[in-house]
């Protein structure tokens, strides 16, 4: 292992710990877009997907490039959307509804 | 000692920091309800960073970029804004399958870079690209099959065949093998990588077929994990920090999920993987189905029931999703309200297909969130509750849980619906549940039935408490 792969484990393992810290306050009410989230979130293979995508000269890596390209912007703009408008129907209370600190937990 | 490095930062990096950051922040405000947008949109701006940073490098192949992203985000944001609420399992699936064979595929890219250069990778890049490879390859390929089950265009039931661990032992063993070649850099390394990257497709598929729906949140979870650990070993492929960060973010929260869905049905998540669950229990019960004595009722019984009741605690199930009844069901709450009902939501935990499934539903029914309450939280309510409403939901309510030690769900924890006075079932047939176990619930006498299509029934509820 060279000493640059062991710099990059140890931000990797750092993040985890700051992953899960940062996770285990999510609510389970707000766990289907948390997922969704993190699904927008992985989508950030899009920065290596431009790297290889953007740099290949040979067609086989141009195809493979467009290929990969697509599936990650896919996955980053639908998953920005779709969080977007699955946040956007969690509301406290609806209008016309009960009394205010009703059924509030 | 080593001299410190001063070479200046490059801005680039810096960008990618940023990005970091903004990601950390973003899931940071996802903690309530009332930040998460917010929370989302600062995650957005992050991506957009890092993605001009990106652009900002030396790029030569621009209509292949420009095409592939134009496609990517009018596929993506068309089908995000399509898809119906209920779908969302099957959506979450495919990005995720997208991201995971994207991940596969940058690896795949930088190594064959490598070797058209003809250079031998280092150690390092050799050994993170298989690894990248083979879980982007696994969870792509996993997603997909996962989508297929969520969309009901395969079976949802456990696919199990004799031999199906050995076969599965086998092909991971080849993987292991060629990751060894291809790292040992044999003169055929990219035609090793090529099997490993086959032999994990395979893998994929098969590892998810035995899997039965009613365990989809945990294989959902887990797949969110594995394209997370994906884009992490990507970012050691490429020595890119923000790929390594979000990976691991997204890593950690997949397994946290896993964790958490494992921990709500009291099984190993190993169990949940290589169990095959519901085959089993549905061969044991099958044979023996055991004579119910239920006590069916109409829509108008149960009208009268809830209509002059206290407190009613819904507690929505699968079945909810699959009839689309969360709109009537707020109807019906609406109605209830204004006649003074107490009307409370009880959600399990793996109630659907996915963690937090049916809180969506409900939200987009425009349910207050404020009214949705964990299994812990309103299991001590029941008993003062004058009716519990299960709509489409069966294991998680089933005492046998509780009480019966030769249950297979035994230790599951529950919702307490039975001590609610009067519990109502909407069912659409006395037919057994998704993992066929028997549920003593139907048979207590606090318990009527209202069979048929859980929308009609519950559009039925509304109509006799209107008249009433």
């Amino acid at each position: 292992m060279s000493a640059h792969l062991l710099t990059e484990l140890t931000i990797f393992i750092l993040a985890v710990f700051v992953g899960l810290e940062v996770i285990s306050k999510v609510p389970t009410t707000l766990h289907t877009p948390l997922m969704s989230a993190t699904n927008a979130i992985h989508g950030i293979v899009l920065v290596g997907a431009i790297l290889v995508a953007g740099t290949a000269d040979a067609p086989f890596n141009a195809i493979v490039g467009f290929l990969l390209v697509l599936l990650a912007s896919l996955n980053v703009f639908g998953g920005y959307t779709v969080t977007e408008r699955m946040l956007q129907m969690f509301r406290p209370k609806a209008p016309a509804a009960k009394a205010p600190g009703d059924g509030a937990r | 000692m080593t001299t410190p490095d001063t070479t200046p930062a490059n801005w680039i990096d810096v960008a990618y920091l940023v990005t970091g950051v903004l990601f950390i922040l973003g899931l940071r405000y996802l903690s309530s309800p009332k930040t998460a947008r917010l929370g989302n949109r600062i995650s957005a701006v992050g991506m957009l960073i890092a993605v001009v940073a990106t652009l900002s490098q030396g790029i030569v192949n621009w209509w292949v970029l420009g095409a592939a992203l134009v496609a990517g985000a009018a596929i993506g944001i068309v089908s995000a804004q399509r898809v119906k609420m209920t779908a969302m399992p099957q959506m979450v699936a495919i990005f995720n399958g997208a991201g995971g064979g994207a991940a596969a595929l940058v690896a795949a890219g930088e190594l064959l870079k490598v070797y058209n250069a003809g250079t031998a990778p280092t150690y390092d890049v050799s050994f993170t690209s298989v690894l990248s490879a083979v879980i982007g390859a696994v969870s792509f390929a996993g997603s997909i099959i996962a989508f297929l089950k969520l969309q009901e265009v395969m079976t949802g039931r456990p696919i199990t065949y004799p031999g199906q661990q050995i076969v599965n032992a086998v092909i991971l063993l080849a993987i292991l093998v060629c990751w060894g070649l291809v790292v040992a850099n044999s003169p055929n390394a990219l035609e090793y990588f090529w099997i490993a990257l086959g032999c994990s497709f395979a893998l994929g598929i098969l590892f998810v077929l035995p899997i039965g729906g009613a365990d989809m949140p945990v294989v959902i979870s887990l797949l969110n994990s594995f394209t997370g650990l994906a884009a992490a070993s990507t970012g050691f492929v490429l020595g890119n920090n923000v790929l390594i960060i979000s990976g691991a973010l997204v890593g950690a929260s997949g397994t946290l999920l896993t964790v958490l869905m494992g921990k709500a049905m009291n099984r190993s998540v190993t169990n949940v993987l290589f169990g095959a669950f519901g085959a089993v229990t549905a061969s044991a019960g099958g044979g023996a189905a055991k004579q119910h004595n239920v006590r069916s009722v109409t829509a108008d019984d149960v009208a009268a029931m809830v209509a002059y009741a206290n407190e009613v605690i819904v507690v929505p199930g699968y079945g909810m999703a699959v009839a689309q009844a969360q709109h009537s069901i707020r109807e019906l709450a609406d109605q209830l309200e204004k006649r003074g009902v107490d009307v409370k939501y009880a959600i399990h935990p793996v109630a659907g297909r996915m963690p937090g499934h049916m809180n969506v539903l409900l939200a987009e029914a425009n349910v207050p969130y404020t009214s949705l309450y964990d299994m812990d939280d309103i299991n001590g309510e029941f008993e003062r509750a004058d009716v519990a409403l299960v709509v489409g939901a069966n294991d998680v309510t089933n005492p046998a849980a509780r009480e019966d030690k030769t249950s297979p769900i035994y230790g599951m924890p529950i919702l307490n619906v039975d001590k609610a006075h009067n519990i109502v079932v909407l069912k659409r047939s006395m037919n057994s549940g998704f993992a066929g176990i028997d549920n003593p619930l139907f048979d207590d006498p606090k318990t009527v039935m209202l069979f048929g299509d859980a929308k009609k029934s519950i559009d039925g509820v509304v109509a006799g408490v209107k008249a009433l």
